[in-house]
């Protein structure tokens, strides 16, 4: 991606912005910014596409309003931190951003930014307001997923080999707009819901056996590694597998790299891979491959959680979704990754996902 | 019968006359000498109210000084001294070394003293305890010279003992001077009198030295004294049997229409008459000829007629303005005062009134209020439990006028209260003149005043409040501008001092307070607050996984938007 281009885009956004209110104070209009609605009630499941996208349904943020007036100034003071940033040409992560806009306003004792808690949501605020991403304003966040395999990418000047890195694998950081892709040679690409189910997968060599790229979230998916599998997905014409936990949390997972989450519905179509396919572990795969003994009973939340995703058309309008959600409140069981492992440490690489790999037993 | 240890004669024998010092000797407390601390308080207090009253009787504006030094560890010298008219020479003895010899007791009118034992209670409680004499003096006109005296009393027989008597060349105009020796432990209580004998006395100049040689004094706030009360006749509502037998006696009318007459208040020829025939009595029967029973059917007949009320003439309150000036004077920090002065009243044939002051805010803590008590311009210190301010106060609904209060307390406030019973007759729940008795009438006309008073004050607060949150609305557009026209100058490359001076010109153009307080212009002016409904969570590192995408779509509510849709 060549960034010099995503940053002159977002330095006009915010120079727009400015002139905009300082347009509205000289007409004396009230100064006003606005920003598109991210409530619930303006997420919508787009059918043609398969993502959560917001609404077009917007409000404004009111210099002259004493519930605003806080708000604005911080919107305004993080869109000027921004183009400091690009300005500047460094990155750096929402916690600073925090530290370093947080001051005591003059002749009081309050402060800009109260808490981290305060800056994060206006982070977003203006990514929907300027149409940017947080990414393309310079801000990271900690870094957080785990990938392996046989490409070759170049991150700030240096190439790095994922098949090179020992036993860790490579951190996928916060931002990876700005990584090039030198070679790439896989198949597929396989995100795992844990990171002990990458290590073990990592361990038995599992990406080089089956040509594959293994990525593994450690939990819900960061937007870099969500950005990273959109990237894999759509450059090198890729096919997504996702393999998680057996229950409710896992299948939404799946859900969130497939049609974006519903707290970062606007940025669904540059995140989301609406064509990845859901591995496992299944319902069915407790049958199929003996794993009665070691399911876990589902506590109430986790039906309670199955049956209101029954109510999500991405799931309902596919039967295969619904045989095995309704098998899951049926039996009222889930079951783990490690549940694999019931039949030797190394069933899981050397058996269940070549077996489900050759069958193409996928959900889409 | 069994034997008798005694018998009657011998008991009768031991029986004797117990001489008023006597049993004041051995009741201290009665008279409020029950404790250390209170000892000098007690001097200060009826020497001040004697010279008080002794001016103002006089017509002289007064001017007081009081002294308090410390001999040894526990014994002190008081001295007060007045520019007052002094006391004739014959007097002198009695009035300081007698108990119960005055000139206020038989009168009704009102008085600061009443019964005639204070400052001779004092001379005795400083002869008991320091075996000092009392040393007064006295000048009676410009011209003269000082009669000295030095007194202790003879408890035995309640009368004056002159240790020494003698003409001392004068040092002042005229006036009294008195000067005692007593036991006592010292405390700050001495200036609280002093203070709110100032404020319930604005005419008066009290100057007052502390043991450790600090001068404190309290100017006076009006120049002028206030109107005379004038003594008046008991009114029949308020007569007892004994009071009206002691009457029939020293009477000089002849008839029981004209006793009726002349030696009461509010009753003229018709209702005198009207009396009579009620008690189904002659109403030309002499009044000496009236026995017990026909006494009886006087009074239940007084009790059926319509009286009118007493004359107010004979009450001195402080007054509206003098209260008002007064209390500014001694709290000049005060954010608020106000004062009320109720129409005189009358519970048991005795007129009375009602004032109140409120003083509020400035260097005040919040924190239960002060009450100050005072009756006929004299503050009450001690008992303020069984006092009537004290339960008309905590009857009082204090939260609807903007203060905090638990039930049944005082409130609790940046605010002194000063409540002020004017009456000929202050009905002390006792000898020590602590706190006034809580007749319901008396204590129903309290809380009237007091919730007069209090709604002037929740008017001012309630203003105060909406002023201050208006103006604290105004400071939120100030306080943002600095930072908005900062961010602004940055994301433009505008001159930020530009912006800046712009947007606060817009904020003085758009944000006006009008006349009623409010301010104009900006929207949400009547929120409370923040209401922005929450959003949901964005960045990776508070997205915990599982918890927050757990809303169902189905299930959405559209979330409160605060910010107003376009």
């Amino acid at each position: 991606m060549a960034a010099p281009v995503t940053d002159k885009r977002t330095i006009e956004q915010i120079r727009k912005m400015g002139f905009k209110v300082v347009g509205d104070i000289e007409k004396r209009n009230n100064p006003n910014i606005e920003i598109p609605i991210r409530a619930l009630s303006n997420i919508i499941y787009d059918k043609k596409t398969g993502q959560l996208m917001l609404g077009d349904k917007t409000s404004k943020r009111w210099f002259f309003n004493v519930a605003h007036s806080r708000k604005f100034m911080q919107t305004l003071m993080v869109m000027s931190f921004t183009k400091r940033l690009i300005d500047e040409k460094i990155h750096t992560s929402i916690r600073d951003m925090y530290y370093n806009l947080k001051h005591t306003l003059p002749d009081t004792n309050e402060n800009t930014f109260e808490d981290q808690v305060e800056s994060d949501p206006i982070i977003v605020d203006v990514e929907v307001a300027l149409d940017i991403l947080r990414e393309q304003m310079h801000l990271t966040t900690d870094r957080k997923g785990i990938v392996a395999g046989n490409v070759v990418i170049r991150d700030r000047g240096d190439s790095i080999d994922w098949s090179k890195l020992g036993s860790g694998g490579w951190s996928i950081p916060s931002t990876v707009d700005e990584i090039d892709f030198k070679s790439v040679d896989a198949q597929f690409v396989l995100v795992v819901e844990k990171n002990a189910g990458f290590e073990r997968l990592h361990e038995d060599k599992f990406w080089q056996k089956q040509k594959c790229i293994l990525i593994g979230t450690g939990g819900q998916p960061s937007r870099g590694t969500r950005l990273l599998i959109q990237r894999l997905n759509q450059e090198h014409k890729l096919p997504v597998y996702v393999l998680t936990d057996c229950d409710s949390y896992g299948l939404y997972i799946y859900s969130v790299i497939k049609s974006g989450s519903m707290s970062l519905a606007h940025i669904s179509e540059r995140i989301a891979t609406p064509s990845a396919k859901f591995l496992g572990l299944m319902m069915t795969d407790i049958y199929d491959y003996d794993l009665k003994k070691c399911t876990i009973k589902a506590k109430e939340v986790d039906i309670k959680r199955a049956k209101e995703l029954l109510k999500y058309e991405w799931f309902n309008k596919n039967p295969k979704w619904v045989r095995q959600i309704n098998l899951m409140i049926e039996k009222g069981v889930k079951a783990e990754i490690e549940a694999l492992s019931h039949h030797g440490l190394k069933f899981m690489s050397e058996e269940y996902l070549p077996d489900k790999l050759k069958k193409k037993d996928f959900i889409d | 019968m069994a034997d008798r240890k005694k018998t009657a004669e011998e008991m009768a024998k031991e029986q004797k006359e117990i001489s008023i010092s006597e049993f004041f000797e051995k009741n201290k407390h009665l008279l409020g000498f029950d404790n250390p601390t209170k000892a000098l308080l007690m001097c200060a207090k009826e020497a001040v109210d004697n010279a008080l009253d002794a001016c103002q009787e006089a017509g002289i504006v007064p001017d007081i000084v009081i002294k308090v030094r410390q001999l040894k560890d526990e014994n002190y010298r008081i001295s007060i001294q007045d520019n007052g008219p002094g006391v004739v020479k014959e007097q002198i003895p009695k009035v300081f070394g007698k108990l119960l010899y005055g000139s206020k007791f038989h009168t009704l009118k009102q008085n600061r003293g009443q019964q005639g034992i204070g400052i001779s209670a004092c001379v005795l409680y400083s002869q008991l305890t320091t075996g000092a004499n009392t040393r007064v003096w006295s000048k009676t006109e410009k011209d003269k010279k000082t009669h000295y005296y030095e007194l202790q009393i003879n408890t035995r027989k309640n009368e004056p003992e002159i240790m020494k008597e003698e003409m001392q060349e004068p040092t002042f105009e005229h006036g009294t001077k008195i000067e005692m020796d007593v036991s006592g432990r010292y405390r700050k209580w001495v200036e609280d009198y002093l203070k709110q004998t100032s404020i319930a006395n604005p005419f008066a100049k009290i100057s007052y030295t502390a043991p450790d040689g600090t001068r404190t004094t309290f100017p006076r706030s009006v120049n002028e004294l206030p109107k005379t009360a004038k003594e008046m006749n008991p009114h029949p509502y308020g007569i007892e049997f004994g009071i009206i037998q002691r009457m029939l006696v020293g009477t000089q009318s002849r008839s029981l229409v004209a006793f009726l007459t002349n030696e009461f208040s509010s009753v003229g020829n018709q209702t005198a008459k009207e009396i009579c025939k009620v008690a189904k009595l002659d109403s030309n029967m002499k009044p000496a000829d009236l026995g017990r029973e026909h006494i009886e059917k006087v009074l239940t007949a007084i009790q059926k007629v319509k009286i009118q009320r007493p004359p107010t003439d004979c009450l001195s309150p402080i007054g509206k303005e003098s209260l008002e000036e007064s209390l500014k004077k001694e709290f000049p920090t005060a954010e608020f005062v106000i004062s009320r002065s109720r129409d005189p009243d009358v519970y048991r044939g005795f007129p009375f009134q009602i004032e109140i002051g409120i003083v509020y805010g400035g260097n005040l803590k919040e924190e239960t209020i002060e009450l100050m008590r005072i009756a006929n311009r004299v503050p009450l210190l001690y008992q303020a439990g069984a006092c009537a301010t004290t339960e008309a106060v905590k009857d009082t609904d204090w939260k609807r006028y903007g203060l905090n209060q638990q039930s049944n307390a005082l409130p609790v406030g940046k605010m002194i209260l000063i409540v002020h019973m004017a009456s000929v007759w202050v009905p002390f729940v006792s000898e020590s003149k602590e706190a006034i008795a809580p007749y319901p009438e008396i204590v129903k006309e309290m809380k009237l005043a007091i919730q007069d008073a209090g709604r002037e004050l929740s008017r001012y607060l309630s203003g105060k409040r909406r002023v201050g949150e208006q103006k604290r609305r105004i400071l939120i557009f100030e306080r943002y501008s600095t930072e908005v026209a900062e961010a602004l100058s940055n994301m433009t490359g505008k001159e930020k001092n530009d912006i800046e001076k712009k947007l606060k010109s817009f904020i003085g153009e758009r944000v006006k307070i009008n006349e009623q307080g409010e301010v104009e212009g900006i929207e949400g002016a009547k929120d409370e607050g923040e209401k922005e409904a929450k959003m949901p969570q964005s960045t990776e590192k508070k997205e915990k996984p599982k918890k927050e995408e757990q809303q169902t779509l189905k299930a959405k509510k559209p979330k409160e938007e605060s910010e107003e849709e376009e």
